[in-house]
């Protein structure tokens, strides 16, 4: 018995060694300086330029137009991932509102309309919703850059599968005491979606924050530039350069992968709770 | 699927045809009327439902109508129009032994990529739900990677795997291979097989885990005065619990693979695709943006949805059936 405990943990170590190994190396690499690096190759130890790499590489005008600095690019990461997260929140109680609460004539139909938006990603369309964009001049605009992502409907099945669990009583009583559909959605549904809402808040922020097809397709401007964005703007700068700055790489890496990982992170019995009960 | 969020992270987020279909299944017949008391208005409802019905029609449906519209079309290379050539583009596509090749690397890296990110989420997760001491710290560090967007992970695997300074190249070049990533076809993949599995192996921990900690402990605890094998208790009555729950995942894994691996593969073939392996929607990508191939790029778009489509419905239809439900 004891054997096979310590047999469990050997393969979780490797497990934990596999999946955490490649951060720390990132992580440590990005303090050398990429001469060092170009010579010794990665680390597993912190090196000593940590924070000139990172004042760098957050306050250098570079990319190919010499304008765009990281910390621009994490405002525009911030954007894409908060914008995203509350539009996919507010439209989706809403569209779910009506859909759980009210007795209409379309119902059916919009509902088949909605639900088919899940059985086709934005991947096998992209060439036609960019051109729709062009068209609706919506290329290098923030709201070209989040709204076509809300275009599909997982939040509304979320929010309308858990507005089907709030017992029929609260409305009734509602009703008796006299409140309108604005405010029994005001003061009951919202007050009581509260945790649902943070879990797809969380999730939605870090897919937001994620993205890369779309805003590589929608934006050409590097002021619009997100982090995830910039990282192919990084590699092809590099190919051609004696000694690729390794180092600003990673840390631009590192800048990337931060905030979505801390909020894993902090929140990550609501996001486990989010991401499986939403799915089943 | 993700498509949109699908959350998967990054992509992960569980897009979610197949979690509909989870929720939907006990009662196929009346999706809506939920609630025995509804508000009854003849505009409110439409009210709520127009932001969300404006958005998706602008950006999904006219899209999607349009891409079937010109998977029809040849469009002129200059600009100048287009013209009506029924099925040629894709009868041009379907011969095309470039297209043909891509396809069957992309069936290979998807079965790949979904086994083995299931494999090794699983045993992650029996692992870490059999374990007292220290199944918290376990768990939080496994799950990070799920947190990192595709090309991230792309560019981590193309340092790991650099001709110059990875590690990973000095490690394999012990056993006298010489890995050239970029430059040699069977390399490349490997690395980018690697690489996206590594990405997607949190995604199915967490699913897994969760799984096991609902199988109830006196299931378990009957399970161990039965059988004393613990791989045949496993095989027997872990495993068929878990099936719902990996029926979901497959279908997830699948899509990942199909779409959410795009980032991972545009970071590390860099845009020379000439001699480098790459999936069906970098295929569609490349001729869209890159040769400018609206009428071939929309014929492979189309095929494309074709393939989700039937995909979701197959798994739906017959791999669902003989999973069993509690």
């Amino acid at each position: 018995m004891q054997r096979a405990k310590l047999f469990d943990h050997v393969i979780l170590l490797m497990g934990v060694f596999i999946m955490i190994g490649p951060l720390v190396v990132a992580l440590m690499t990005s303090s050398h300086e990429a001469a060092d690096i170009h010579r010794n190759g990665l680390s597993i130890l912190p090196g000593g330029h940590f924070v000139e790499t990172y004042q760098t590489v957050l306050t250098k005008q570079g990319g190919f137009t010499g304008k765009i600095t990281g910390l621009r690019m994490m405002m525009n990461s911030l954007i894409l991932g908060l914008g995203f997260a509350a539009g996919k929140i507010i439209l989706s109680m809403l569209a779910a509102y009506a859909l759980v609460y009210f007795r209409f004539r379309f119902a059916t139909i919009t509902f088949w309309m909605i639900f088919t938006t899940l059985l086709l990603p934005l991947e096998v369309r992209i060439l036609p919703s960019y051109e729709v964009m062009n068209t609706l001049h919506l290329t290098n605009t923030y709201t070209g850059l989040i709204v076509p992502l809300l275009a599909s409907a997982t939040g509304t099945f979320y929010f309308r599968q858990f507005f089907k669990s709030i017992p029929d009583e609260l409305l009734e009583a509602a009703r008796i005491d006299g409140a309108g559909p604005f405010k029994f959605f005001i003061d009951v549904i919202v007050p009581l979606s509260k945790t649902m809402m943070a879990a797809i808040f969380i999730i939605m922020f870090v897919y937001g924050w994620n993205q890369y097809l779309w805003p590589t397709l929608m934006t050409t401007d590097e002021s619009f530039f997100t982090l995830v964005r910039g990282i192919k703007q990084i590699l092809l700068v590099w190919v051609g350069s004696n000694i690729p700055d390794y180092n600003e790489a990673f840390a631009l890496a590192i800048l990337a992968m931060l905030p979505p990982v801390m909020i894993v992170m902090i929140f990550q019995r609501w996001f486990i709770k989010g991401l499986t009960e939403s799915d089943k | 699927m993700t498509h949109a969020p699908s959350l998967s992270p990054t992509s992960a987020a569980p897009t979610t045809a197949a979690g509909f279909f989870r929720r939907f299944r006990s009662a196929p017949s009346e999706p809506h009327f939920a609630k025995r008391v509804q508000f009854s208005s003849p505009f409110l409802p439409y009210f709520f439902l127009a932001p969300q019905m404006a958005i998706i029609f602008t950006f999904f449906y006219w899209p999607s109508v349009q891409a079937i519209q010109s998977s029809f079309y040849l469009e002129d290379p200059f600009g100048f129009g287009s013209t009506f050539v029924g099925i040629s583009n894709y009868t041009d596509v379907l011969k095309s032994t470039e297209y043909l090749g891509i396809a069957r690397f992309t069936a290979v890296f998807t079965a790949v990529v979904t086994f083995f990110s299931l494999a090794i989420g699983l045993l992650l997760a029996v692992k870490a739900d059999g374990v007292i001491r220290g199944n918290a710290t376990y768990k939080t560090l496994l799950i990070w990677v799920y947190a990192i967007a595709p090309p991230v992970a792309g560019l981590m695997g193309m340092m790991l795997f650099d001709q110059h300074i990875g590690p990973l190249v000095k490690f394999v070049a012990l056993f006298g291979w010489d890995m050239k990533v970029g430059l040699n076809y069977t390399d490349t993949a490997t690395a980018m097989i690697i690489v996206s599995i590594w990405k997607q192996i949190p995604y199915n921990f967490i699913f897994f885990l969760s799984g096991l900690q609902g199988i109830p402990v006196s299931v378990r605890e009957a399970a161990l005065m039965d059988c004393r094998s613990g791989f045949r208790r496993f095989r027997t009555v872990i495993l068929p619990l878990l099936a719902p729950t990996a029926f979901f995942l497959l279908i997830i894994n699948t899509t990942y693979a199909l779409f959410d691996t795009f980032g991972v593969i545009d970071v590390m073939v860099k845009d020379k695709a000439a001699n480098n392996p790459i999936t069906l929607v970098y295929k569609v990508y490349m001729d869209g943006f890159r040769g400018n191939d609206l009428g071939g790029s929309s014929a492979q778009s189309v095929i494309l949805m074709i393939i989700v489509f039937v995909l979701t419905i197959f798994q739906f239809r017959f791999i669902e059936r003989r999973v069993h439900y509690s």
